[in-house]
């Protein structure tokens, strides 16, 4: 069996592939994009812990599953703000969208 | 009803009736009127049941119809309070009950109930008179007083506390009853509060009194620490009264029991006037007159003397206190006597009439003859009552004639002002005339005679000074009282007033018909065995009953003849000379006895003015006032002011304008505005860039956290 360690890797790969392009990306549809990513390396991270740990104990299963109807969930809101956004503004570019600002 | 429930209640009907005008019916006139006068038949009518019911008792003093609850907690023992019904208080409760009912139906017809309210009447004022038109022309009639629910409710509370006094079986509530009474002459003198004479009257009636309370005050609560107990049965008993007789008091040569009585009796100096505190009562007749009839006649000064009476066991232990006494009252008899002679007020001569009637009961009762002092008190109630509500009947009708003329600076109480009085005012005069020949002692028929007849035989047989002292005092009663009679009713009218006096109406005159019958026919129940021929006729029923009272059953006394011989000559030789010499007096210059100092009253107000109240006034304008308060008192004031001033300044100028107003007031703001300024730059509303902050001090925790851990 691939040891544990693998399935860390992996996921801290896709967790800092998902934050540098939460971090870089203009666009607001791809910062979303890298927050889905870094979503699902945790979904890795809590399904391998499951599975290298006490296998009766469904806990990390069912935290994942919870994780996919949130992401979903935060997905559809996400996506409504910036189509919401984009015909106040005319643009999903996030560094044009600073009205918080002092 | 138990006996003893119903004497629980006969204090409370006047009591609640106070309470009810005061709260509810204070505007309905009638309403208050039928809830005061009902008040008193209630209580009237308690008092006959329990009266009917002590005389049915075999040897009442022995057995008494008494009742207590624990009152207040001393200790391990309780004060008990309660209610007791010996043959002193029977009686007493019968003329109190008596004489309060028909001044409470009186009031009603004296303050012009159902007569229109007056053109310009002022609240604390007499009622002037209204104008009505009546067959097209107009006339002025009485108006209705302006104050009228007011005057029932306290003369309700007045009669709770005759009451409560009459009915107490121990020396506190008796006392409490003293003082609501007390409370309400004061209130009562000064009804008509707008007049300056009335309110000094009230203030000088209720300071004089005060005096007499104090020393009873004192008096109680020395015998409560003597004996332990106020109650009259438990003090009265055989070895208590042994006790407080053997045992030295602090003032050398008197027993415990001689100064007891002493102090108490100066609180019954006060409250029935004896000299020298007898000054307050004449002013007092500044109130309406149902309050004069009521304070001087059925209650208040009544009240006095049968706290007196009451305590006569006490007083009787000592000798030296006996002859204080009865000093005190043949004194006062004498002397208060020759000061009514020369007095021209109508009441005014009643009031002196009542200080010089009440010596004789307090003279009686030192030397010792206790019935006779009871006799002489219930007969007075009757008769003085009497005779007041029939002067107030007087005035009213002099009134009358002064709102006919218009004359309003016409004295209505003034005798020279009146005079023919009889054929305008025929019941008054007829029960006026009965009252007055009561008081002089008229003999056989007025049971005024008995009563001082008795009082003489006692005093003939006891002690020679006072029964002369006595005689002469009964001499000039029956002359003043003549003098009385023949200047108001008698001859021809002197004034146009008094030829248009009125008869008073029928709620005023009742109870000058019922007080008559009662001043006559009290006396046929005292008249002494031995008395030739009627003497056996009725048996000296008072005699028994009331000398059961005491444990010891005083002797009636064998006749004698001087005395009888005494009161005969006195009573109507003054009657006599009083209508002889003031058959013909018309003005004040006639009258031979208008004496200066008589009357000023021998100058004693003046007297008291001058020793008492004069140094007390400059002891408290200069002394108190300028340097006590404005030196002492306002120097120490002013000591502290400019110091706590400077203080204060030191404290702002120093402290809380450069600490508190510009460090912690105005600097936490610059602090806060400063940082905001500086801090807002921060502020990018660049969304990655947070993200990248939020990353970078996630890291910065976490591995403060993983070295400081692993560490």
């Amino acid at each position: 069996m691939v040891p544990l360690s693998w399935y860390l890797i992996f996921s801290a790969a896709l967790f800092s592939v998902g934050l540098f392009g939460v971090l870089t990306r203009r666009n607001a549809v791809a910062i979303l994009l890298g927050v889905e990513l870094m979503l699902n390396s945790v979904n890795v991270n809590l399904a391998a812990f499951w599975r290298y740990g006490n296998v009766t104990d469904i806990a990390g299963q069912v935290f994942a599953i919870i994780v996919f109807a949130v992401a979903a969930a935060e997905v559809s809101v996400g996506l409504a703000l910036v189509i919401s956004i984009y015909r106040k503004r005319n643009t999903v570019i996030a560094d044009d969208l600073d009205m918080l600002k002092f | 009803m138990a006996t003893e429930t119903l004497i629980w209640l006969i204090p409370l009907p006047p009591a609640l009736a106070f309470f009810l005008i005061v709260l509810f019916t204070n505007r309905n006139k009638a309403l208050s009127h039928t809830i005061a006068v009902g008040a008193a038949f209630l209580s009237w009518l308690g008092s006959m049941i329990v009266f009917v019911r002590a005389l049915r008792v075999e040897s009442l003093g022995e057995n008494p119809f008494e009742s207590s609850v624990n009152w207040l907690p001393t200790g391990d023992t309780w004060f008990r309070a309660g209610v007791l019904v010996d043959p002193l208080t029977a009686v007493t409760l019968f003329f109190v009950a008596w004489t309060v009912l028909m001044i409470f139906i009186y009031s009603v017809g004296y303050h012009n109930f159902g007569q229109p309210a007056g053109d310009h009447d002022h609240k604390g004022l007499p009622p002037h008179g209204a104008t009505v038109d009546e067959h097209g022309h107009k006339h002025v009639v009485p108006s209705v007083e302006p104050l009228y629910s007011r005057f029932f409710a306290f003369i309700g509370l007045f009669a709770f506390g005759m009451f409560t006094l009459v009915v107490s079986d121990n020396l506190l509530t008796l006392f409490v009853g003293w003082e609501i009474m007390g409370l309400c002459s004061y209130l009562l003198i000064g009804f008509w509060y707008g007049k300056k004479s009335a309110r000094d009257a009230a203030v000088k009636a209720f300071m004089t009194t005060r005096i007499g309370d104090v020393f009873m005050l004192l008096g109680i609560a020395y015998l409560y620490s003597v004996t332990g107990t106020l109650s009259f049965r438990e003090i009265f008993t055989e070895t208590t009264l042994r006790t407080l007789a053997s045992i030295p008091s602090m003032v050398n040569g008197l027993s415990s029991a001689g100064l007891i009585g002493l102090l108490l009796f100066i609180g019954t100096i006060g409250k029935s006037a004896q000299f020298p505190l007898h000054v307050w009562l004449p002013d007092a007749m500044e109130g309406p007159t149902p309050v004069s009839a009521m304070i001087h006649a059925a209650t208040m000064v009544s009240g006095g003397v049968y706290t007196a009476i009451r305590m006569f066991p006490l007083l009787s232990l000592d000798s030296t206190t006996m002859s204080i006494v009865a000093f005190i009252g043949a004194f006062t008899a004498l002397f208060a006597a020759t000061i009514a002679l020369a007095q021209n007020d109508i009441k005014r001569v009643l009031a002196y009439s009542t200080i010089s009637q009440l010596g004789f009961m307090i003279a009686a009762l030192g030397i010792g003859a206790y019935v006779a002092a009871v006799f002489h008190l219930i007969t007075h109630a009757f008769f003085k009552a009497l005779l007041f509500l029939g002067s107030g009947s007087v005035i009213h009708g002099m009134e009358h004639g002064v709102l006919h003329t218009g004359k309003h600076d016409v004295d209505p109480q003034d005798m020279f002002n009146m005079g023919g009085l009889k054929n305008k005012m025929p019941i008054t005069f007829w029960t006026f005339l009965i009252g007055g020949f009561a008081l002089s002692g008229f003999p056989i028929v007025t049971a005024g005679f008995w009563s001082k007849d008795e009082i003489l035989a006692d005093a003939f047989a006891h002690n020679l000074p006072v029964f002369v002292t006595l005689a002469v005092a009964a001499f000039l009663t029956a002359f003043y009282t003549m003098r009385q009679i023949t200047l108001t009713f008698l001859g021809e009218p002197r004034t146009k007033e008094a030829a248009h006096a009125h008869e008073t109406p029928w709620t005023m005159t009742t109870p000058l018909v019922v007080l008559s019958v009662l001043a006559i026919g009290y006396g046929w129940i005292g008249i002494p065995e031995h008395f030739p021929l009627l003497g056996g006729l009725v048996p000296n029923w008072l005699h028994d009953f009331v000398g059961g009272t005491l444990a010891e059953h005083p002797e009636a006394l064998e006749f004698n003849v001087v005395p009888l011989l005494t009161s005969l000559v006195v009573a109507l030789g003054g009657l006599g000379l009083g209508y002889l010499m003031y058959r013909n007096v018309n003005s004040p210059a006639e009258d031979k006895l208008q004496l200066g100092f008589l009357k000023n009253k021998y100058y004693f107000d003046e007297i008291y003015d001058v020793v008492f109240i004069k140094p007390v006034t400059w002891f408290a304008d200069k002394v108190v006032y300028q340097i006590m308060d404005k030196g002492f008192i306002d120097g120490i004031l002013h000591l502290f002011g400019p110091g706590t001033q400077g203080i204060g300044d030191g404290i702002r100028n120093y402290f809380d304008l450069p600490v508190i107003n510009k460090f912690f007031g105005d600097g936490s703001a610059n602090a806060t505005y400063f940082s905001g300024e500086k801090l807002r730059l921060a502020q990018t509303g660049r969304i990655q860039q947070y993200l990248m902050l939020a990353l970078i001090l996630f890291l910065a925790i976490g591995a403060a956290l993983y070295f400081l851990i692993k560490v």
